[in-house]
């Protein structure tokens, strides 16, 4: 394999030529952007929701001068990520890249779509899908080569979050089928999305109450440790469809003889289960994270503040807990993201949430209904993820 | 193994055969879970095939994402590949916010229904622990050892073969351990677009209200994970041994 054989050789000097000199990513990427729109339709056309789709190239979409200007953006963004190696620049041309992309996406879909037709659907096609992904891979190389400090990173996110928002909201986007999915469902979207995000949340806050505690004593006592979280690990390998599922019996059985359980929304099927099996599913990182950091502290800590005079109370509440907060929250990411993908799988069971469009749309092969549901599971997953690797980041910093 | 750990694995094992050879033989442990007289065992189809499809779609799966994900954490550490090491970590790190249901649901207008999009879902999946533990242990290997093997007249290839990948074996095995796991949990969900599988049992109980089906589909699939775990984590120790290397 020409691999190996490089590997020996230092980097950047394998040959003399123009080539050699090209950025190696940035070759692949702009490889897979243009390969994409030669080879793939740029946006996809149907003449209504079930008919078959006819492929629009670049040229179809946008007639030949705007196609020629939004290449030439183009252009200028495959040099910058062949030949300048400075992040800030990539990073800057890989924004430059998605909105040029965004305008063209938005206002082709408007220019395709007959005035006044309200059946005709018009989507991304794989030209346009790969050449986003070419641009966000683009932008990710040059945000991890930037190293940004927490603080930033949720700057940046709060930013990209605040433009997206508003891209959506200006109505750019209203002549593409996901939006026309999401157009004759407003009402319910907004109602599953919050529902969405309380049965992540929800679970994950009840887990955090039930876990820490029992993640410290599990820190306390070797044999504490020894039953829970073997247990816990074993709660884990059970399919969560399955997971969900056994805990409709129980839950109907209470709710039908308990009225006090009946009062609180205890029923079988609907959220309760969900929420229920979410948080047994996230009991074991935080379990696990807590023990795990707790463990970690530094026994010359503990004495050092054994010896000030503070209190086993204190010392967990003013050195152990502090100490061991980066791996906890560490734990709590983990679980964060996994129960804003696993409720997806709570509307199998009637609870509701953003799975309801995913599982309805694969229902009815219609892939814009499967991304109204996907596309913000994911965008919340990865909100989740960036923000709270900020916060163990800024924490793990932070001088103890 | 101690003979205390792997007596109820042997148990556990004899019991999920026995089931899955003569599942009505267990009809009555069962029928208190049924009512209105449903049948307390899945009929539809033989669960012995349905468990081989199942394993047979996680195992090819598996070995898919694990070829894949240690071919790429190989490239990303030698260094003609290091220019791709910070954007394949960040990709490790997205790729974990994107939930399997999604990923299943999108491939599935896509590719057609059945064994397919499921396959690509756990073969995408699957490479996310793969990758990031064949990472973490090629990187630990120390740079001493490395050098003294350069010392000694090895090759890139010869280093890699016979030192690297021997050192980052039990770190690599563990993501494959942890990737097929998953996968066999994942496959259950596999059956909302209508690959074969256990999870046909469990979405015919959540579809006909049959506590039943949900908890034996549940129990196999919860018990195969388990015993295929450590299955794996016993052969890796024998295989380690003979060769060798200690943990």
């Amino acid at each position: 394999m020409a691999t190996h054989q490089a590997a020996a050789a230092p980097p950047r000097q394998v040959g003399t030529g123009a080539l050699a000199r090209l950025d190696r990513l940035g070759l692949l990427l702009v490889a897979l952007a243009a390969g994409g729109l030669a080879s793939l339709p740029f946006l996809t056309f149907k003449a209504n929701r079930i008919a078959a789709g006819a492929g629009k190239t670049l040229a179809d979409t946008l007639g030949t001068a705007v196609a020629a200007a939004f290449l030439a953006v183009l252009a200028l963004v495959a040099a910058v990520a062949l030949l300048d190696r400075r992040p800030r620049v990539r990073l800057a041309a890989a924004l430059l890249g998605v909105g040029a992309m965004a305008l063209a996406v938005g206002f082709g879909a408007g220019w395709l779509t007959p005035p006044g037709d309200r059946f005709a659907r018009v989507a991304p096609g794989g030209g346009a899908w790969l050449l986003l992904l070419a641009l966000a891979l683009l932008a990710t190389d040059a945000l991890a080569r930037l190293g940004l400090s927490p603080l930033l990173r949720m700057a940046a996110l709060a930013g990209a979050a605040a433009v997206t928002v508003l891209a959506f909201r200006s109505g750019l986007f209203d002549q593409l089928s996901v939006m026309r999915e999401y157009a004759s469902r407003a009402d319910v979207f907004g109602r599953e999305a919050r529902q969405h995000l309380l049965l992540a949340g929800g679970s994950v806050a009840a887990a955090i109450l039930i876990g820490a505690p029992l993640g410290a004593l599990c820190a306390l006592s070797p044999r504490i440790r020894g039953a829970v979280l073997p247990v816990l690990n074993v709660v884990q390998t059970i399919p969560s469809i399955a997971l969900f599922g056994l805990l409709m019996g129980p839950l109907a059985w209470l709710g039908r003889t308990q009225p006090w359980a009946a009062e609180l929304g205890i029923r079988g099927i609907g959220a309760a289960p969900a929420l229920l099996a979410l948080t047994l599913y996230a009991l074991l990182p935080v379990a696990a994270n807590t023990a795990l950091g707790l463990g970690r502290v530094p026994a010359t800590a503990v004495d050092a503040a054994a010896g000030m005079g503070m209190t086993r109370r204190q010392i967990l509440a003013r050195i152990e807990i502090p100490l061991a907060l980066p791996v906890i929250l560490a734990g709590v990411r983990v679980v964060l993201v996994q129960n804003i993908g696993l409720a997806t799988i709570a509307a199998l069971i009637g609870g509701g949430g953003l799975g309801t469009f995913v599982f309805q749309g694969v229902g009815q092969t219609a892939i814009d209904l499967v991304l109204l549901g996907a596309a913000p599971t994911v965008a919340m997953a990865f909100v989740a993820a960036v923000l709270l690797d900020a916060v163990v980041d800024a924490l793990g910093r932070r001088p103890a | 193994m101690s003979t205390m750990a792997l007596a109820p694995r042997v148990v556990a094992l004899v019991l999920l055969l026995a089931f899955l050879l003569a599942p009505q033989f267990f009809a009555p442990v069962f029928a208190p879970l049924t009512h209105n007289g449903a049948p307390p065992i899945y009929t539809q189809a033989s669960l012995l095939d349905l468990a081989i499809a199942h394993l047979e779609l996680v195992a090819l799966a598996t070995v898919g994402s694990a070829v894949v994900a240690i071919a790429l954490g190989v490239l990303v550490t030698r260094r003609a590949g290091a220019e791709f090491l910070p954007l394949s970590r960040a990709i490790v790190n997205i790729g974990q916010t994107f939930p399997p249901v999604a990923v299943l649901a999108v491939a599935a207008p896509l590719v057609g229904f059945g064994q397919a999009p499921t396959l690509i879902a756990l073969f995408v999946y699957g490479l996310l622990p793969i990758f990031e533990n064949t990472l973490s242990g090629l990187q630990q290997v120390s740079a001493a050892v490395v050098e003294s093997a350069k010392g000694a007249g090895m090759g890139g290839l010869q280093r890699l073969v016979k030192i690297e990948l021997p050192l980052a074996a039990p770190q690599i095995l563990e993501g494959v351990r942890l990737s097929t796991v998953i996968a066999i949990g994942t496959a259950t969900i596999g059956s909302t677009v209508a690959a074969k599988g256990l999870g046909e049992v469990i979405i015919a109980g959540l579809l006909s209200d049959n506590t039943a089906f949900i908890l034996q589909g549940g129990l196999v699939v919860g018990v195969m994970a388990v015993l295929i775990y450590d299955a794996m984590t016993a052969l890796e120790r024998i295989v380690l041994r003979r060769r060798g290397v200690r943990r």
